[in-house]
């Protein structure tokens, strides 16, 4: 049955699907605005997903498990921006590769975790609030990393708009060569934001296996990283924006199990197949339209060298 | 008087190409120093040197009294050196302010003081006269604007010293008087100028000492008061100059092109060109001054038939040509304002660009007749003296002066009825200006109707007949030569009206 339960029950678990999207989206949003194109978010979150599991098994611990996997995020992110800003590579391809990387490591490593049972992280009924009829539901019955990740989204619209900080880095996205001519550390900038945003592209990934799905599959990803590629471009690279975006996705994502619950006669393969179809679209919009109608940094995936002649 | 600035001995290498060889410059607190020289001459890469943006491979920089070594931009900047590029260094989605104090701490870092930045500037303006909204996004400025902006970027943190590199070749003639205005006024408050160009009116006009480049060497250093132009000019090109190409006065022939009501929309699909009407007859000169990027590109274009009109006319010896492609205006020759994308191809040989054109002449059953394409093609080469290693080397690989030159040789030598310039001269030395506004000129002297496109006044005042001046579209004012003055076409090309007297 569609009824009002059934909308607050769907938009609370948009809230839940659409916060590993978040913190990707965040976290990629930031690498780009420097100019650096980081493809391997798929790869990162699964590496994300794994480790923040397995720490959580080895300590009992799934906080450390979460904080384990940002750095494990940043320890690809680091590869990435080894071989984009230092050694000027072609970044979609070394976005590839740590994809390739990262779904490759974690299938190997992460075999004789399947099926294992690890401490989660689990959502707090903030009192008074969560029992207020359905708006309770859809905004105060979720886990801390929840409310967390739109914080951050604040944070980072602050960082980004409102700071010197955010203005070296946009600038080092728009034209690196402008911000290097009045002092900039452009490289300085893009691996710091490169770093953050790997961090936080893995504490996505640690949310979908300790407090989403709470298990480890391999792939369990699904393409999430590519879904959130589309994201940003979606959200035009405002981080206000990516918080409407993921919870949108997420809400596609969790639709089609919740009408096959409910038994309305729509193929569930179908619907699932709704968030990739999305995300072709936009993935395919941009490149037909120039990327720059969308707000996309000027210099990004552009490798930036002093002095090279124009 | 004191030095502020040394630099003794400097060498910057590029590969095979001594950009910088042994370059001593010295300049005193206080003065516009010119730094002339041709394109080439290694002036931007010195001025790069000095600001960090180059290591120099030997050689030392003496600034304040002190030996310095700037490893980037944020080392000359924090010593007091400001650089404003030739190609400006600004985010063009950012606003003024942001790009003000990009890379610049204010007092409540790392929040942005907009209070105390205000007022900063409000103060700059006042004292220098240069007016700026802060808070206009930089992508909807004007060139002169823009450079506005870089200036105050570097008073912004209270330079000692601020580079100029070629500063003027954007700008219209008011505004270049504004420019050298202000200029003048920042000297008097203690500031010290490096003034660069390759224009040698202005160096006479705005410096008080001149340093000239050639080829990477310096050739020295002159006063400005005790120097003429053609001691600077023999100076730069190394040997004495004749510039005195001049446009003789001939008995002008049938009307060979006639544009009516013209509209030509751009790539974004705006309007580039609105209303435009002109004809050139045989033998005339007809020459339209702007600064580029005012509909000049789109209105060529559309003549040569690269560019659909959405409106109006164009007639070739009356015929309406309006709808005819490229390959239908064979009585047109067009030298484009970008050689190598559109004049050229790049990656073929100089023989197969020279023939381009000609290919349905040499053809021999399926296949082409190299032998009879070969031995035009010498001729052409000797004819218009271009500089090639051999026939067959690719054509990207010639300098600046010989691609204009070879495709001169392709254009005129098909004996057309109009002849398109744009920009012909632009980057190109002494000789090569020389040679192509002679070529230009005995063409029309042949016959030949010519359209001329140019942002030189210069140029345009020393060759054409008829001066036109586009601004926005739109064509302001046609005058003949003799009546124009450069106040009058300066005027109009910052986008002044004709007032009827
Ligand atoms: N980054 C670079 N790489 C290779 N060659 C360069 C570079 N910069 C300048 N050059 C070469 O050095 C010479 C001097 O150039 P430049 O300093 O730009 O001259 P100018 O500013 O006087 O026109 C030219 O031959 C140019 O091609
Ligand atoms: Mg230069």
């Amino acid at each position: 049955m569609v009824d009002a339960g059934f909308i607050a029950s769907l938009l609370a678990s948009s809230i839940r699907a659409g916060t590993p999207l978040l913190y990707a989206t965040l976290g990629e949003t930031l690498t780009e605005r420097s100019g650096i194109l980081n493809l391997g978010i798929e790869g990162i979150m699964i590496t994300g997903a794994f480790t923040g599991f397995a720490v959580s098994i080895l300590t009992g611990n799934p906080w450390l498990g979460v904080l384990f996997a940002g750095f494990a995020g940043m320890a690809l992110a680091f590869i990435h921006a080894f071989f984009s800003i230092t050694l000027k590579a072609n970044q979609p391809i070394t976005g590839l590769m740590i994809v390739l990387l990262g779904l490759g490591i974690t299938g190997f490593f992460g075999r004789s975790y399947i099926g294992e049972v690890a401490v989660y992280i689990n959502p707090i009924h903030i009192p008074y609030l969560s029992s207020l009829p359905y708006v309770g539901e859809i905004l105060f019955t979720h886990d801390p990393l929840a409310y967390i990740a739109v914080i951050l989204a604040a944070v980072l619209w602050f960082l980004l708009f409102k700071t010197r900080y955010g203005l070296e880095i946009i600038a080092a996205g728009e034209n690196p060569e402008a911000a290097d001519s009045v002092g900039v550390d452009v490289d300085r900038i893009r691996y710091i934001s490169t770093l953050i945003g790997g961090f936080l592209v893995g504490i996505g990934g640690a949310y979908l296996s300790l407090a989403y799905a709470k298990l480890w599959t391999e792939g369990m990803t699904a393409g999430r990283g590519w879904i959130c590629l589309a994201l940003v471009i979606f959200s035009g690279w405002m981080p206000q924006r990516a918080v409407l975006g993921a919870y949108l996705f997420g809400g596609l994502d969790v639709l089609s199990f919740k009408l096959q619950a409910t038994g309305v006669g729509i193929s569930y393969h179908l619907m699932r197949m709704v968030p990739y179809v999305v995300t072709i679209v936009v993935l395919l919009f941009s490149v037909i339209r120039k990327r720059a109608a969308f707000g996309a940094p000027a210099s990004l995936g552009v490798p930036y060298i002093r002095g090279r002649k124009q | 008087m004191e030095a502020i600035l040394e630099m003794r001995n400097i060498v910057k290498r590029f590969g095979d190409v001594v950009a910088n060889d042994h370059v001593n410059l010295k300049v005193r607190k206080g003065e516009i120093h010119g730094l002339l020289g041709e394109n080439g001459a290694g002036k931007t890469t010195l001025m790069n040197v000095l600001y960090g943006i180059y290591q120099p491979d030997e050689g030392e920089i003496i600034f304040e009294g002190r030996k310095v070594r700037f490893k980037s931009p944020r080392d000359a900047i924090s010593a007091g050196i400001g650089m404003v590029h030739q190609h400006f260094m600004l985010v063009p989605r950012m606003n003024v302010l942001q790009n003000v104090i990009l890379g610049y701490r204010t007092p409540s870092d790392p929040l942005i003081n907009h209070k105390w930045v205000e007022s900063k500037v409000e103060k700059l303006s006042e004292k220098y006269g240069i007016d700026i909204a802060l808070y206009e996004v930089v992508m909807n400025l004007s060139v002169g604007e823009e450079q506005r902006v870089e200036i105050l970027k570097a008073l912004f943190r209270d330079v000692k010293l601020l580079i100029l590199d070629e500063p003027t070749a954007v700008l219209t003639p008011q505004e270049v008087d504004s420019l050298f205005y202000a200029l003048k006024s920042m000297t008097k408050s203690g500031l010290t100028i490096i003034f660069i160009t390759h224009k040698l009116k202005e160096a006479l006009k705005v410096t008080d000492r001149i340093t000239v480049l050639r080829k990477g060497k310096n050739v020295g250093t002159v006063i400005t008061a005790e120097t003429s132009e053609r001691e600077l000019a023999r100076m730069m090109v190394g040997r004495d100059v004749v510039m005195d190409v001049a446009k003789p006065e001939v008995e002008f022939g049938r009307e060979v092109l006639r544009v009516e009501d013209l509209w030509v929309k751009d790539d974004r699909g705006g309007f580039a060109v609105k209303g435009v009407s002109f004809s050139i007859r045989e033998g005339e000169i007809f020459g339209i001054a702007g600064v580029s990027g005012n509909g000049q590109k789109e209105l060529e274009e559309a003549i040569a038939g690269l560019r659909t009109p959405a409106r109006g006319k164009i007639l070739l010896d009356g015929k309406d040509i309006t709808k005819l492609g490229v390959e239908k205006r064979n009585e047109i020759a067009y030298v484009p304002e970008d050689r190598i994308g559109v004049g050229l191809a790049p990656s073929l040989s100089v023989l197969e660009n020279l023939m381009l054109k000609d290919f349905k002449k040499y053809r021999k059953g399926l296949v082409l007749d190299y032998e009879k394409m070969e031995e035009r093609a010498k001729e052409l080469i000797e004819e218009f003296s271009v500089k090639t290693p051999s026939l067959h080397s690719p054509a990207s690989t010639l300098s600046g002066g010989n691609i204009q030159r070879l495709i001169l040789a392709r254009e005129l030598s098909r004996s057309p009825r109009l002849i398109i310039a744009s920009q012909p001269t632009r980057g190109l030395d002494v000789a090569g200006i020389d040679y192509v506004r002679r070529r230009l000129v005995e063409s029309a002297a042949k016959g030949c109707a010519v359209l001329l496109i140019s942002e030189d006044l210069d140029e345009i005042f020393q060759i054409s007949d008829r001066i036109a001046v586009i601004f926005e579209g739109e064509i302001r004012g046609i005058m003949e030569r003799k009546e124009a003055d450069y106040e009058r076409v300066g005027y109009l090309m910052a986008g002044g009206l004709e007032v009827a007297v």
